[in-house]
């Protein structure tokens, strides 16, 4: 395999639909070899410049500008050469076993049939994802389905491979596993990696780039001198940077009067308990951290809570504050009924959106309320204004990168101020901007006598929120 | 040790079956199909498949063939000795007869064509039907992928319940919720396509060479095996059918 060179001159993207470029004027050049880390705050257009490369940014997704060379041919037709994973790491999987989806990007290329068990062999080995090859793809945890996308395309013998957020999607304990595989896996290739989290990767490469939004590069070089001489702009746009936290924990605070209590709780789906035995309370002004590894219902849990899973055993009681002339149980409320008292986020925004543009989605929850259309229409522009969601009013929920949707779909919740916020996984991905902002918006909720019952993995969100800490095992 | 069956190639299995299918369309008697329903089940027996596993595949069919052979009984053309008469409802010796060969004949296509297809491996079959049957390696590999996404839609629907009733959208009339919600689950999938074909074109898929299979796909002997035996059996049936004087082709019956 040999590196491959990657340029792009006076490149620009814009999407279709959209009156702002996301990347304009782009002059940037990665050398053979070379790891480079991508940074900009969140809409920057770090995505995109990542599709480009690999060629499959379609002529219906745009408008390009300028050019964009791989080895000094055009991205387009260089198909292969550059291997890319996007974000979520189950959008990578194409097949059903582990074995046949490594193998997916050799055939396509041509590799003699004969060469391909091989190279497979070689790639899974190489990204440490030890699974028998006929493992069903499904049944894979984020950490190994994100190493069986880095070695489908090591497979493939890409000379450049472009990871977009490798690790934002993993349990914290993971990360450090997968990006030593991602480096020992990818050395001798050329390696771009986007990713909010400066410090996983600053030792690991030479030059960390930032991209402005609608713009070129606004900053590069050397980490150290990069982080030196931009660390605290970089960090106002959003970058997380070593040694800027965006915002101070509160102390933590007891919270008021009970609002939601759960007694020997036992959660799960049709009937089939996942978690048993929980007691929490949530309190008005108070917020809850639901902690612990993946697999132990922490997600059920929060469904349960928020009114939309029948619960297996135990009680699980609004009180009269919350349930405010309705019986206890949540999930015998009206969809309606729900919507001021309880509120949820999902894990994956794209199941709660309903609306045809980012404006509408917002005055769904507000609309079904029955508020006038002056009041729809206030608090539609105030939490278009406090997400910083303005510039994509009229664009298409769908449309939006993961973090602009992760906004959207806490705002959608809070544009009707229920008295108990449960979100799940609020703060993945997110730049550190989008993070503040959160912390800022769930603390105005706490300070209005609400609760917020977070699931997270984020420890330094929980203590940003002053949170008391339930521990699910 | 595999069963036999699990030893021939996807393809041939649906190449048998799809023949079981058309040869018990030909005719509508109760010999061929009769013959057919008998000798491919011990065929199927014969080729390892569990018969509790195929009864349990086979349920839909085992409640919906017992209609089917009622409803001809019931209405269909009337001919020979009437036995019961009242309003539209004529039940003649022949009508009883085409009710009967019927019910068989669901049940034959059925056993046949879900022993045959069931437990099929999606990966293999697509890679027989692009290297032996030659279709177009675009599509096939573009419906296995699709195929894959299939599984995910039951977990979709469950997620955008649950999703409405939290967005306050959830209240109204069931009809309305279910189309508002199916729409909702149409533009999810779109877009989870777009996203798969994202992630397959950045694998190369779709590109100008000449693109290879890691899995050669082969016909063996189990799969003349498994042909010969369709054909002795298919040729039985129509060979007693004949002979018996029951064979009635369907143009037949419309004229």
């Amino acid at each position: 395999m040999r590196p491959a060179a990657l340029r792009a001159e006076g490149w620009g993207w814009q999407h279709a639909g959209r009156r702002e470029w996301a990347v304009r004027g782009l002059d940037l050049r990665i050398e053979p070899g070379e790891r480079i880390l991508l940074l900009g705050p969140s809409g920057a257009g770090k995505s995109t410049l990542l599709k480009a490369f690999a060629g499959v940014l379609g002529d219906d997704e745009g408008d390009g500008a300028g050019r964009l060379l791989v080895d000094d041919q055009d991205a387009g037709a260089a198909r292969g050469r550059v291997g890319l994973v996007l974000q979520a790491p189950d959008a990578n999987i194409v097949l059903e076993r582990v074995g046949d989806d490594v193998a997916f990007g050799c055939e396509n290329l041509g590799v003699p049939a004969t060469e391909i068990p091989g190279r497979v062999a070689r790639a899974t080995a190489a990204v440490g994802l030890l699974v028998p090859q006929d493992r069903s793809t499904a049944a894979l945890s984020g950490g190994q389905q994100q190493r069986l996308a880095v070695a489908g395309v090591l497979a493939m013998g890409a000379g450049a491979v472009l990871l977009d957020e490798p690790t934002a999607n993993l349990d914290p304990r993971g990360v450090p596993e997968v990006r030593d595989a991602v480096l020992a896996a990818t050395a001798g290739a050329t390696l771009v990696v986007v990713e909010h989290r400066v410090d996983v990767w600053r030792d690991h490469v030479d030059r960390i780039v930032v991209l402005e939004p609608g713009g070129g590069v606004l900053a590069q070089g050397p980490p150290d001198r990069v982080l030196r001489e931009q660390g605290s702009a970089l960090a106002a746009a959003g970058v997380w940077i070593p040694g800027f936290v965006p915002r101070a924990a509160r102390s933590p605070r007891p919270g008021g009067a009970p609002l939601l209590a759960a007694e020997a709780l036992a959660v799960g789906r049709d009937g089939a308990a996942v978690a048993r035995g929980i007691d929490a309370t949530a309190r008005a002004g108070g917020a809850l951290a639901v902690l612990g590894p993946n697999g132990v219902g922490k997600s059920t849990f929060a469904l349960t809570a928020a009114g939309l899973l029948p619960r297996v055993a135990g009680r699980l009681e609004a009180l009269p504050a919350l349930a405010d002339g309705l019986r206890a149980d949540p999930i015998r409320w009206r969809s309606r009924e729900l919507l001021p008292r309880i509120g949820c986020v999902f894990q994956q925004p794209e199941h709660q959106f309903v609306a045809p543009t980012v404006r509408q989605e917002l005055a769904v929850g507000p609309r079904a309320l029955r508020l006038g259309e002056q009041a729809v229409s206030d608090r539609t522009t105030e939490m278009l204004e406090t997400l910083r969601l303005g510039a994509l009013a009229d664009a298409n929920p769908f449309t939006l990168s993961g973090g602009e949707q992760r906004r959207l779909s806490v705002a959608t919740a809070l544009a009707t101020a229920p008295k108990v916020l449960v979100v799940d996984e609020p703060t993945f991905g997110q730049d550190a901007l989008t993070w503040a902002g959160l912390v800022d918006l769930f603390g105005r909720l706490l300070d209005e006598a609400s609760s917020v019952l977070a699931v997270t993995h984020d420890e330094r969100f929980a203590d940003a929120l002053g949170a008391d800490r339930l521990v699910l095992a | 040790m595999t069963a036999p069956l699990d030893r021939t190639n996807p393809v041939a299995r649906l190449l048998v079956a799809i023949a079981f299918a058309v040869v018990l369309v030909l005719s509508v008697d109760v010999v061929s199909a009769g013959v057919a329903l008998v000798l491919g089940g011990l065929l199927l027996l014969a080729a390892g498949v569990r018969p509790r596993g195929l009864a349990l595949r086979m349920l839909p069919v085992l409640l919906v063939a017992p209609f089917a052979g009622l409803t001809i009984a019931l209405y269909g053309a009337a001919s020979g000795g009437v036995l019961l008469s009242w309003g539209f409802v004529h039940v003649t010796e022949g009508s009883l007869r085409l009710g009967l060969a019927t019910l068989l004949r669901v049940l034959a296509i059925g056993v046949c064509g879900i022993g045959l297809l069931g437990g099929i491996d999606a990966t293999r079959l697509a890679d027989g039907l692009a290297q032996l049957l030659h279709l177009p390696a675009r599509f096939v590999l573009g419906a296995l992928a699709a195929f894959r996404l299939m599984g995910l839609l039951g977990q979709d629907w469950r997620a955008l319940s649950l999703a409405r009733r939290a967005r306050g959208v959830a209240d109204s009339g069931q009809a309305r919720r279910f189309a508002g919600q199916a729409f909702a689950l149409l533009v999810l999938s779109v877009r989870r396509g777009g996203v798969l074909a994202t992630a397959m074109e950045a694998r190369g898929f779709g590109g100008p060479g000449v693109r290879t299979w890691a899995r050669p796909s082969r016909l063996g002997r189990a799969d003349a095996v498994l042909v010969l035996a369709a054909v002795l059996v298919l040729g039985a049936a129509v060979a007693a059918s004949v002979l018996t004087g029951s064979w009635h082709p369907v143009a037949v019956l419309g004229g």
